[in-house]
């Protein structure tokens, strides 16, 4: 469970749900989208065009040499210790291929979508169906959409539910804006909300769905307007992994020299732990985002 | 016997203790009740077989009664109505309106008290972690009285131990959290209060435990018993040292 609190207008974190809803369609598994104000088909009509193998060395190739020059430049005064450090990788070396890259000036071409089984959830038309499951004092809205998704899940079999399927695959659930007005939820406009556990709830029996089928999930959250903090504290505990993104636009890190390459800061505020007693090992901690003309990338 | 150990964690992930604790009964031949509220039964078996006890072994004989409360929540949620009318689901107060824990401290209850036949050493309740229950929608007050009766019925009653893993943040704005966490820890015999590094994440150092013994309790005027030491977390194992002693230091 993925859990990425929004930077203030949404924009970065809304290409981060594109991302991850792109991963899914090159990698051939299930989406389920979920949002409250964009129709998903639309949010699907966006998704941004992956790279093929020759075109991206190229593409990241231009990108990486014109970060390595300027770094070269820079011989550190203060910090001089550091200096032989092994930077942490500025691209992704070629060996170790993990995921696919893209170019988001180009969006995803609509061929790739017919062999991709897609559900969507936009909740102004779901408003009408009376769920049939026990609402436990949960908000409405995020009831219907966690009878949505089990309906999804246990129908197409993610859960083991059918041994007949021949084929696994995994179903990669994206939800947007979770907890905002739109959702009926009042935890964004309200100091003191009147119901303060639907979405602890919401989460947990998520949680629960995901722990039981092949399923991954991201939810984006405009956290910045969440005023109740013991819920975001809540809300860490019960995820796998939060991240949050901080845009620089309109605050005064924009102009601070320290950042003038980036747009903004990733904060990872937890990661999975799961079958291991290990925690947190990541080396690398303070990292920035910057979003090129066709590349978002974290450093 | 019939000791309340508190873990608490602090600006890190203290579940390793759990882990520790579970598979250290089990080992020790006790009965144990596992409250397993955050994660799956596979996770926590995964772990258990890298410390050397096979959890579905134990949950076969007996002497491991597991709730997996993402189940049990699941299965409160979606399924059809009373399959067995006149038992209750020890996470039904989820679904209801004024929530009481008492279904959860039968559930408890039921599970530790031994059966005939049975030659398992004294039980051990574990709870894994008692946050979820407040982000569940029980109040603190509900939280504090089902440990109560928890402690009358397992450490007084049943001569039993109780685990039980809080998390707790400096400068949380969760009072609810707060307050139960505060109210455990007076009444705790152990506290094992595990924390990040102040000045940040370290390789080789994951955090520092603080062994509180409440000897304050007994009454004789002695003030608790306080240890630290520094710890690193391995694939089985987890080293302890002085602070400051960490190996790569040395």
């Amino acid at each position: 469970l993925v859990f990425t609190e929004e930077d203030k207008y949404g924009l970065y974190s809304n290409l981060l749900f594109k991302y991850f809803l792109a991963e899914g369609v090159v990698c051939g598994h299930e989406l389920f989208v979920a949002s409250a104000k964009e129709h998903p088909d639309n949010i699907l009509k966006e998704l941004p065009a992956p790279l093929l193998d020759d075109t991206y060395k190229n593409e990241l190739g231009e990108e990486a040499t014109a970060i390595k020059s300027e770094d070269f430049q820079d011989s550190m005064k203060i910090a001089w210790r550091y200096q032989n450090l092994p930077k942490m990788e500025a691209s992704p070396t070629t060996s170790t291929k993990f995921g696919h890259y893209y170019d988001i000036s180009k969006t995803m071409s609509p061929e790739l979508f017919p062999s991709i089984k897609w559900h969507s959830f936009y909740l102004p038309e779901e408003l009408s169906l009376q769920p049939q499951m026990k609402t436990c004092n949960m908000n409405s809205a995020y009831a219907r959409l966690l009878q949505s998704i089990q309906r999804i899940v246990s129908q197409e079999g993610f859960d083991g539910s059918d041994p007949q399927k021949k084929q696994k695959n995994i179903l990669r659930i994206g939800i947007q804006s979770l907890g905002s007005l739109l959702w009926g939820d009042d935890i964004c406009s309200n100091d003191t909300p009147e119901d303060v556990h639907s979405l602890t709830k919401f989460l947990y029996v998520l949680r629960g769905l995901l722990r039981k089928s092949l399923s991954a999930c991201i939810i984006t959250v405009p956290a910045h307007l969440i005023q109740n903090k013991a819920i975001m504290e809540r809300v860490t505990n019960l995820s796998d992994m939060v991240v949050g993104l901080e845009s620089f636009i309109g605050s005064e890190r924009e102009t601070n020299p320290l950042y003038k390459d980036y747009h903004g800061l990733v904060h990872v505020h937890q990661i999975p732990r799961l079958n291991s007693l290990i925690c947190d090992v990541s080396d690398t901690k303070d990292l920035a985002f910057r979003l090129k003309r066709k590349l978002f990338t974290i450093e | 016997q019939g000791k309340f150990t508190l873990l608490r964690d602090t600006r890190t992930d203290g579940s390793f203790l759990v882990h520790h604790f579970l598979s250290f009964y089990l080992r020790a031949g006790c009965k144990v009740c596992f409250v397993a509220l955050l994660q799956s039964f596979s996770h926590y078996n995964i772990v258990a077989q890298k410390l050397g006890v096979s959890l579905t072994a134990a949950k076969e004989q007996g002497q491991l009664v597991f709730l997996e409360g993402l189940k049990s929540c699941l299965d409160l949620v979606f399924g059809e109505e009373e399959e067995q009318p006149g038992q209750p689901r020890p996470l039904q107060f989820v679904s209801e309106s004024s929530p009481s824990l008492k279904a959860l401290f039968d559930f408890v209850r039921t599970s530790l008290t031994p059966a005939s036949g049975d030659s398992w050493k004294s039980p051990v309740l574990l709870v894994d972690d008692l946050g979820v229950l407040l982000s569940l929608g029980a109040a603190p007050v509900a939280v504090l009285d089902f440990i109560h009766y928890c402690r009358v019925a397992v450490c007084s009653q049943l001569k039993g131990n109780i685990v039980v893993l809080v998390h707790s943040n400096e400068e949380s704005e969760d009072e609810e959290n707060e307050l139960v966490v505060n109210s455990l820890c007076h009444h705790s015999d152990l506290i094992l209060w595990v924390e990040g590094l102040a000045t940040g994440f370290c390789k080789d150092v994951h955090g520092q435990i603080k062994i509180i013994r409440r000897v304050s309790l007994e009454l004789t005027a002695e003030q608790d018993l306080v240890q630290t030491y520094q710890y690193k977390i391995q694939d089985r194992n987890v080293t302890f040292f002085a602070r400051g002693l960490s190996a790569a230091v040395l």
